[in-house]
């Protein structure tokens, strides 16, 4: 038994006194922040990559994965008791978990997230577990075409599935894409596009991209909209365990939501917000009598996105763990959180560092349990963060953004570029482009050129390489079906109402 | 003719500008042949790619009807100028002065953006956060900022 093996070597790893410290610091962290009104898990991970310098490898990415999986859980912690979802993920948790909450029953709610969420995070833990190694092998077979064209169908998908024009996306991959050329050029050693600023051969720090647009950019047009007052109806919770009756409603979606979010969170663009809103989807067509009706405190409605939620938040480390490929914002900062340790992302991770691999995916069972523990019997402290202004937070953002920025290269350069893409992130805000794309293209954007270019060497110039080859002309196949199937008409306006649908 | 998405068309002109300034910039470096492909082969093909797609977004800009003819609106140039203005400001002060002087005022001034401000708030923030910040990242994690002015050390 391989499996028990590999994850006999991922508990002895994780459970050690230096990685239990730092996964609970990680799930901490991602706690608060998912409580904490206003910074997200993309900040949050790009404000502690200073640290990854200095901590080992194992326990940096450890923290790292703590922060996003806690944040899912803290989100929907805010989404229940006042309706404002921490997380993008637990937007449609705030609908009947909030009604919920006002109806006497945040206790219940705030358990049913919980105690979801920690059965989503175990069956996810094992799915990651027995599918890594599988598509790990598929991997090895893959050459520079392959890589290349699964690269599209990845940043393709990873737009087709999010909300928002899609035209508008995919011009943001590309616009990434570029702003990955600023560096000298691996193959000939050419300095491109630095303009005779020696920072700037070394490309720009994804770091600064990051901090810039999710940090700086996102204060500025945060502080530009009205105060948000923020009041919490639901001040001491009673009544955390669910009674039986709730137990025998919500075990159903919870089943389902885990199994929908394992899915959904592989898909490239998948992870957590998708799998939420199509769990509610499901839940709503298949619960035909709700004892309270959706949209008015269904136990289901919490259940099953808040399983749907944490399964795809871990189950979409499949695709950066295994073919290094991030589907998302914060799996393309863990990818450049692995290349600072000298660590190349990609089939070889499992092999060559089997330590980091099956401890990461043991720490997150591991952490799972901690986030219960730390979400259920310590609910008051979160209640009483849940009110922290924002003007005590945004400076405090700003000022560890900059030390961040500064610990980079031990340099103030980094701290201007942070300041130049706080000012593009801001602008990006105003014309609705959404910034995720563009940090997933430029992660992507070095190696999607040298495999281009591996792939065109290889056959002497040939670009009909990329659909001779089997596997790559599914790739790219999947990748032009998964545009055509969105630009429909019918499915179109569907995607259009499921993202806006009661939000 | 009548511009029916303000935001579309703004981020379509600036997806056509990037795009020809990438390829353009792009022809200065060698294209190499498409066997031997040149440091300026994928850029260029971006840039064109990028205009192509910011021209598309213009042209859904002006024919596609949106309901209020989708605004920009007003930018927050005050959170704007000062925010960045303070970042600025911390990126020069820094390698000077040190973390003890230049991030008090870097919170200080940060403050400032909010619509409320107390100064006696601030200068609190500003030093908790400053004894927070040594305790982290230089007696912590051991990071190499400067911490003390330069001409205090001489």
């Amino acid at each position: 038994m391989d499996l028990i093996a590999n994850l006999t070597l991922g508990f002895q790893t994780a459970l050690s006194f230096e990685n239990l410290l730092y996964a609970f610091i990680g799930v901490l962290l991602g706690t608060l922040i998912g409580v904490l009104p206003g910074l997200g898990p993309v900040a949050t991970i790009a404000m502690l990559l200073p640290t990854v310098y200095v901590l080992d490898a194992i326990p940096a990415l450890i923290m790292l994965a703590g922060i996003f999986y806690g944040a899912q859980y803290g989100g929907s912690t805010t989404a229940i008791l006042i309706n404002i979802p921490g997380e993008s993920s637990a937007v449609v948790t705030a609908i009947d978990g909030y009604q919920m909450a006002r109806k006497g029953r945040a206790g219940t709610a705030l358990a049913t997230a919980a105690l979801g969420s920690f059965f989503a995070g175990t069956v996810a833990t094992l799915v990651v577990a027995a599918f890594a190694p599988v598509l790990t092998e598929m991997a090895f077979r893959f050459g520079p075409a392959e890589y290349f064209s699964l690269m599209v169908l990845g940043l393709i998908g990873a737009v087709v599935l999010a909300s928002g024009s899609l035209l508008k996306a995919i011009a943001m991959i590309i616009l990434g894409l570029l702003l990955g050329q600023i560096n000298t050029d691996v193959i000939s050693g050419v300095p491109r596009y630095s303009f005779g600023i020696p920072e700037l051969t070394d490309g720009i720090s994804f770091v600064a991209i990051a901090m810039g647009v999710f940090g700086f950019g996102e204060i500025i047009s945060n502080l530009g909209k009205p105060a948000e007052h923020r009041e919490v109806f639901t001040k001491d919770v009673k009544g955390l365990w669910p009674t039986r009756q709730d137990f025998r409603e919500a075990a159903p979606s919870v089943l389902r939501g885990t199994a929908l979010g394992s899915v959904l969170g592989v898909l490239p663009g998948g992870g957590a917000l998708l799998s939420s809103f199509a769990s509610y989807t499901l839940e709503k067509k298949i619960v035909r009598n709700p004892r309270v009706p959706f949209g008015q405190g269904a136990i289901q409605g919490v259940a099953g996105p808040e399983s749907a939620n944490n399964a795809g938040a871990q189950t979409s480390f499949i695709p950066m763990l295994t073919l290094g490929i991030p589907p998302n914002a914060v799996m393309a900062l863990m990818v450049g959180a692995m290349t600072i340790k000298g660590i190349q992302p990609g089939p070889q991770v499992m092999t060559n560092n089997p330590e980091l691999f099956w401890g990461l995916i043991a720490s997150m069972w591991i952490g799972n349990l901690m986030l219960v523990i730390l979400n259920l019997p310590l609910i008051g402290i979160w209640i009483k963060l849940l009110t922290v202004p924002y003007r005590f937070l945004y400076p405090a953002i700003i000022a560890f953004c900059c030390i961040g920025l500064y610990t980079l290269n031990n340099n103030n350069f980094d701290i201007f570029m942070g300041a130049a893409f706080g000012v593009i992130g801001y602008v990006f805000w105003k014309l609705r482009c959404e910034p995720a794309p563009l940090l997933l293209g430029f992660i992507l954007g070095p190696m999607m050129e040298e495999n281009l270019r591996r792939a065109l060497l290889l056959s002497r110039g040939d670009w009909m390489t990329f659909l001779e080859r089997p596997l790559s002309a599914g790739l790219l196949i999947a990748a032009l079906l998964l545009v055509l199937i969105v630009t429909m008409p019918s499915i179109r306006r569907k995607r259009e109402t499921t993202f806006k649908e009661e939000v | 003719m009548r511009i029916k998405s303000q935001k579309d068309f703004w981020a379509g002109l600036m997806f056509v500008v990037m795009g020809v300034a990438f390829a353009w910039g792009a022809t200065e470096y060698s294209f190499g042949s498409a066997a031997r492909p040149g440091p300026a082969y994928f850029p260029f093909g971006l840039g064109l790619l990028l205009t192509l797609l910011g021209a598309l977004v213009l042209l859904s800009a002006l024919t596609l009807e949106t309901e209020d003819g989708d605004r920009v609106g007003r930018f927050a140039w005050r959170p704007l100028l000062i925010v960045v203005g303070a970042v600025l400001l911390f990126a020069i002060m820094l390698p000077r002065l040190g973390m003890i002087v230049s991030l008090p005022v870097l919170i200080f001034v940060s403050a400032l953006a909010g619509d409320e401000f107390h100064v006696v708030e601030a200068l609190i923030l500003g030093t908790v956060l400053t004894a927070a910040s040594y305790a982290i990242f230089i007696y912590g994690l051991g990071l190499t900022i400067p911490v003390w002015p330069s001409f205090l050390i001489g």
